[in-house]
C-alpha cells in the first residue's frame, strides 16, 4: 500500500498539522478538562495525588482512576475507529458480556486458561464481523445494525452461562483483571498497549486516512478506488476486538461473568469518551489517544463524585451536562458565534 | 394492491401465523384472558412505541423513552406520597414536564444541528439521574383513587378482562393513527423523514414539526410513566430499565423504515403484540429461560431489517 500524497484529503477537513511542538498537547481541551477534574478532586480530597508502592505495585487514588477507566478506555479505542467512519457500535457493552461469559464458561469446564482466553477474543471478532457485515452487505444504518446485537447479545450471554453468574480463580483470567505488571494494574497496561499499537497502525499507515475518507463521504471513498466496504469490516471487527477485551477484564475483575450486568451502558459511556475525545460525530475526523483522555475524564469525575460523598446516580446528571455543554461547543451555532468575535479576528483559521 | 401496504401486510401475516403455532402447541393461548394480560402487561412499551415511531417516521431515534418513564413514575409518586396530590393533578404535572423534556431536546436538535441520538442520550442520562436525585429508593403509592383504577375493568367474553391502562393503550394508537394519516403534522411529519430539505422547501415548518415530534415522544413517554405507576403502584428511578430497545424493536417489526418518512402507526401495534407473543409463549412453555425473549426480539428485528432491505431495492430497481 503507498502512502497516499496528501492533496487526496476532503477538502472540507483542515489537514493534519505536521509534528506539532510537544507544549500544544497540554493546551488542548481534553488535558485542561481533565486537569481542572483532578484539581477539584484534589481540593475535596487532599491525599488523592498521593501514590505509594506496596507489595511490589502502585497504589493511590490516581492509579484507581486509570485501573477503573481501562475497560471504558479500551472500548473508546474500538469506538473511535467505528465513529470515524460515521457509525456507531451499540453492541460492545453486550459484546463484553458474551467475552465474559466465553472465558468463564471454557474455564469452569477444566479448558486451559489462554485457550479460553483465545475463545473470548475469537467471539468478540466474530461479534464485531457480524456487526460489520450488517452495516457493508446489507447496508444497514449501524446505529440499528449494531441493536440486533444490543438487544440479543446479553441474551447471548445467558446462554452460555445458563443463566447463572459462573465464578472462576483461573490465575490467568484474574491477572488480567486485578493483576499487576512492573507495579501498574494489568488493565491500565492493557489499554497503554492497545492505544500505542491502534494509534501506530492508524497514523503511520495509510489506514487512518482512508478511515477519515470513508467516514466524511463513502461513496466518494469507494469512487476513488478504496474498498470502503472491507475497511468498514475491519473497523467494526477491530471493536468486536476491543469490547472482547474489556469483557475479559471486567470478568477477571469480579472473578465471575456476570451476563446481566458486565458492561452494561458502558457502551455509553464509551462514544461519551470519544465524543470528548472531539472525534466528529459526522465522521472524518477522530483521535484516538484523545478519546482514551476523555476516557479518563470520565471517570475522574466518577470518582470525584463517589469521593465527595454524592450518590453514584448524581454521576448521570453530570455526564449529561457534560455532553450538552460539549453539543454547544461543537455546533455550528456557536462557531458562527466564535466566528465573529468582537475583535474581528476568526475563530477558527481554516 | 398498494404496494407500500407490503411490509404491514408481512408482519401481520407473521404475527397470525407465529400465533397460530402457539395456539396449536397450547391451546389456552387462545382466549380473551391471555389477550386482556396481552394489552395490560405491554400497555407502558406500546404508548412509548407509538411515540418513537413518529421520532422513527421523521429520521430520527429517541434514547430517552425508558429513562422519561421512570423519571415520570417518581415524580408522581413524589407528588402523590409527599406533597399530598391528587393523582390526576400529578398525573397532567407529569405530563407537561415530560413534554416540555421533549420539546427542548427536539429544540436542541434542530438547532444545535447534532444527530438525534446523542441529544436523546444525552436525555436519557439526565432523566434516569434527575429520578435518582428525587428518590435513590423505590417509593410505593398508597391512594384509593389508584386502586380503585387498578381493580376496574372491563369483562370480555370468555372472562378476559380489559383494563383501564389497556383501554389507554388502544386508546393511544387510535388517536395516532388518525394523527399520522389524518391531520397536516402527520404529513408533516412524513415529509421530514422523507427528506429534510424537500420539506422545507416545500415549506413544512421544519423547527416547529421536530420539536412538536420530540415533545410527543416525550410526552407519550410520560403517559406510558403514568400507566406503569399505575402498573405497579410504584415509583422508582429504574423503572423500564432498556424499555427504549423494546419500543425501537416494536416499531422496526412493525414495518417502518429505520431511514424515515415510511411506516404505519398500526404496524407498531403489530410489533408489541408480536413481542408479547414471545414472552407469553415462553411462560406458557415453561421449560424456556426469560433470556429466549432476549435472543428471539434479536433474531426477529435482524429479519425484520433485513426484509426492508430487500422490500427496498426490489422497489428502487423497478423505479
Amino acid at each position: 500500500m503507498t502512502r497516499p500524497t496528501a492533496d487526496i484529503r476532503p477538502s472540507s477537513q483542515p489537514p493534519h498539522p505536521p509534528a506539532r511542538p510537544i507544549y500544544t498537547f497540554f493546551t488542548r481541551p481534553q488535558v485542561i478538562a481533565l486537569v481542572a477534574v483532578l484539581l477539584v478532586n484534589w481540593l475535596l480530597f487532599p491525599g488523592f495525588f498521593t501514590i505509594t508502592w506496596q507489595d511490589g505495585r502502585l497504589f493511590g487514588s490516581l492509579i484507581d482512576v486509570l485501573n477503573r477507566g481501562a475497560p471504558v478506555a479500551i472500548l473508546a479505542i474500538g469506538m473511535t475507529a467505528v465513529i470515524a467512519t460515521k457509525g456507531v457500535d451499540l453492541s460492545v457493552g453486550a459484546v463484553m458480556a458474551i467475552s465474559g461469559a466465553v472465558a468463564a464458561t471454557l474455564v469452569s469446564s477444566g479448558v486451559p486458561a489462554t485457550v479460553a482466553v483465545l475463545a473470548a477474543l475469537a467471539a468478540g471478532l466474530l461479534c464485531g464481523l457480524w456487526n460489520g457485515i450488517l452495516v457493508t452487505v446489507l447496508d444497514i444504518q449501524p446505529i440499528i445494525a449494531t441493536l440486533v446485537l444490543m438487544v440479543a447479545g446479553r441474551g447471548l450471554a445467558q446462554l452460555i452461562t445458563e443463566g447463572s453468574i459462573v465464578t472462576f480463580a483461573d490465575p490467568l483470567l484474574v491477572f488480567l483483571g486485578t493483576g499487576s505488571i512492573l507495579g501498574l494494574p494489568t488493565p491500565v497496561v492493557i489499554a497503554i498497549v492497545l492505544m500505542i499499537v491502534a494509534t501506530l497502525i492508524v497514523r503511520r499507515t495509510a489506514l487512518g486516512l482512508l478511515i477519515e475518507a470513508v467516514g466524511v463521504n463513502r461513496s466518494a471513498a469507494r469512487f476513488a478506488g478504496l474498498s470502503a466496504g472491507t475497511l468498514l469490516l475491519i473497523v467494526y471487527t477491530f471493536a468486536g476486538f476491543c469490547a472482547a477485551i474489556a469483557g475479559l477484564i471486567v470478568a477477571g475483575d469480579i472473578r465471575g461473568a456476570d451476563a446481566n450486568n458486565a458492561g452494561l451502558w458502558l457502551e455509553l459511556d464509551a462514544i461519551l469518551a470519544v465524543v470528548i475525545g472531539g472525534t466528529s460525530l459526522m465522521g472524518g475526523r477522530f483521535s484516538i489517544p484523545l478519546a482514551v483522555l476523555g476516557a479518563m475524564i470520565i471517570q475522574a469525575m466518577n470518582t470525584g463524585i463517589l469521593i465527595s460523598g454524592f450518590s453514584p446516580e448524581f454521576n448521570l446528571v453530570v455526564k449529561s451536562a457534560v455532553i450538552i455543554v460539549i453539543l454547544v461547543l461543537q455546533s455550528p451555532l456557536s462557531a458562527r458565534v466564535f466566528r465573529r468575535r468582537p475583535d474581528g479576528r476568526p475563530g477558527n483559521p481554516q | 394492491m398498494n404496494r407500500s401496504l407490503r411490509p404491514l401486510l408481512a408482519t401481520t401475516a407473521i404475527f397470525l401465523f407465529a400465533y397460530l403455532l402457539a395456539v396449536i402447541q397450547h391451546p389456552g393461548m387462545l382466549s380473551t384472558r391471555v389477550l386482556g394480560n396481552f394489552l395490560t402487561d405491554n400497555a407502558f412499551m406500546g404508548i412509548a412505541a407509538v411515540g418513537m415511531t413518529f421520532v422513527i417516521l421523521s429520521g430520527g431515534i429517541d434514547l430517552s423513552v425508558g429513562a422519561v418513564i421512570g423519571f415520570t413514575t417518581v415524580l408522581i409518586a413524589v407528588l402523590i406520597m409527599w406533597l399530598n396530590l391528587h393523582p390526576l393533578l400529578a398525573f397532567a404535572i407529569a405530563l407537561t414536564v415530560a413534554a416540555l423534556f421533549g420539546a427542548i431536546m427536539g429544540a436542541a436538535i434542530h438547532y444545535l444541528r447534532v444527530p438525534s441520538f446523542i441529544v436523546t442520550l444525552a436525555g436519557m442520562f439526565l432523566a434516569r439521574g434527575g429520578a435518582s436525585v428525587l428518590s435513590p429508593d423505590s417509593i410505593g403509592i398508597q391512594h384509593e383513587f389508584f386502586s380503585s383504577v387498578s381493580k376496574s375493568y372491563i369483562l370480555m367474553p370468555g372472562g378476559g378482562r380489559l383494563t383501564v391502562i389497556g383501554m389507554i393503550m388502544l386508546a393511544v394508537f387510535a388517536a395516532a393513527i388518525l394523527l399520522a394519516h389524518r391531520t397536516r403534522f402527520g404529513s408533516n411529519v412524513y415529509a421530514l423523514g422523507g427528506s429534510e430539505t424537500s420539506a422545507a422547501l416545500m415549506g413544512v415548518p421544519v423547527a416547529r414539526t421536530t420539536i412538536a415530534i420530540y415533545a410527543l415522544s416525550s410526552g407519550l413517554a410520560g403517559l406510558a410513566g403514568v400507566v406503569f405507576s399505575l402498573y405497579t403502584s410504584a415509583g422508582y428511578s429504574l423503572n423500564a430499565l432498556g424499555v427504549e430497545l423494546d419500543a425501537i424493536a416494536a416499531v422496526v417489526i412493525g414495518g417502518t423504515l429505520l431511514t424515515g418518512g415510511y411506516g404505519f402507526v398500526a404496524g407498531t401495534f403489530i410489533g408489541v403484540m408480536l413481542q408479547g407473543l414471545v414472552q407469553t409463549y415462553i411462560v406458557f412453555d415453561g421449560t424456556l429461560s426469560s433470556w429466549w425473549t432476549k435472543i428471539v426480539v434479536g433474531v426477529l428485528l435482524f429479519m425484520f431489517i433485513v426484509l426492508q432491505r430487500l422490500v427496498f431495492r426490489a422497489g428502487t430497481r423497478r423505479n
